[in-house]
């Protein structure tokens, strides 16, 4: 009996639609905050960020 | 739902940003500091003679010249950086928590699309996961740099970096997904793919920075990256089990 009150309510109670819509969401801004981060040409973001990028590993300069 | 994940990876990305932010500040900025001392009398520079040739415009900024800049502050860059201190510790710690939420968001898309939930009990194999994708896997080929070191183009080493990520990640995914025979060989060859095609080379330039410097940062930024993909991984799968506990405490059809 508990273990049906769990599964309802995790994961696999969303639909596929569901988990699409959840991922793509999750994954745009996920992207764009990396992006912005690790990735930006822009100088201001890249300075802002220098220390980070150097410590987390992504190509820097 | 969608709330539901989107908090906890926030939530899991302050919590393990903040902590690999403090670990930043003591272990790894220090040697970034360190090493920019020593920036220019290489054959490397991210100096003010390298800034300028690749200084770019955008909109909005206001006009200026390059030479007053350069002459105020004798060795500094004339573009915007945060201060020393404060405010660049300020800066990086922000970068980390954005970074950390770029991460969980990242593993939370995975986790929808793959239909694997991101739990207490596997959170520890979800780090692991990022961190041979996002860290070991590149810091294979692209080893961590410090400032000052000799590098290859960089727009080349980025594309390296998220290819390989990319490959290792799908390896990572196929054997959460399936351990049959064919699966093992598939992620195999995605795993190596990426280091057969090689990542960019470095010129053979000497560098001013010291190997001891070097060979310290390589180990500590790995060590602190495996902190923070463990942290992640755990606190993002402690959420979610207990915003889905909460949840099943909450009548069919009540607004949460």
């Amino acid at each position: 009996m508990n273990t049906t009150t769990t599964t309802s309510t995790g994961l696999q109670s969303l639909s596929i639609s569901q988990r699409i819509i959840a991922g793509s969401l999750a994954l745009m801004l996920g992207l764009t905050l990396l992006v912005g981060t690790g990735f930006a040409g822009d100088f201001r973001l890249h300075n802002g960020a220098h220390d980070t990028r150097h410590a987390m590993g992504f190509p820097c300069h | 739902m969608i709330r539901n994940l989107f908090a906890a990876a926030l939530v899991a990305a302050l919590g393990a940003g903040l902590i690999t932010a403090g670990l930043q500040h003591f272990r790894v900025t220090p040697l970034i500091l360190h090493a920019e001392t020593f920036e220019g009398e290489g054959g490397h520079s991210h100096g003010a003679e390298a800034v300028v040739a690749a200084h770019e415009h955008p909109e909005g900024t206001p006009v200026h010249t390059h030479g007053e800049a350069v002459a105020t502050t004798a060795a500094a860059p004339e573009e915007w950086a945060p201060q020393d201190g404060f405010e660049r510790t300020a800066y990086t710690t922000l970068a980390t928590v954005l970074a950390a939420a770029g991460f969980a968001l990242l593993i939370g898309a995975v986790s929808m699309f793959a239909n694997i939930p991101i739990t207490f009990a596997n959170g520890l194999l979800w780090g692991m996961a990022g961190f041979v994708t996002f860290t070991l896997a590149p810091a294979y080929g692209l080893p961590p740099e410090l400032p000052g070191m000799p590098a290859a183009d960089l727009v080349a080493r980025q594309v390296w970096w998220t290819g390989t990520a990319l490959a290792t990640g799908a390896a990572c995914l196929l054997l959460a997904k399936t351990r049959a025979g064919w699966a093992f060989a598939v992620a195999t060859a995605l795993i190596v793919a990426p280091h057969i095609i090689g990542a960019p080379v470095a010129p053979d330039e000497a560098s001013a920075v010291p190997a001891h410097l070097a060979t310290e940062f390589a180990a500590v930024t790995l060590g602190t990256a495996l902190v923070f993909w463990l942290l992640l991984g755990t606190l993002f799968g402690k959420l979610n089990d207990t915003f889905a506990a909460r949840q099943a405490t909450v009548p069919t059809g009540a607004v949460a």
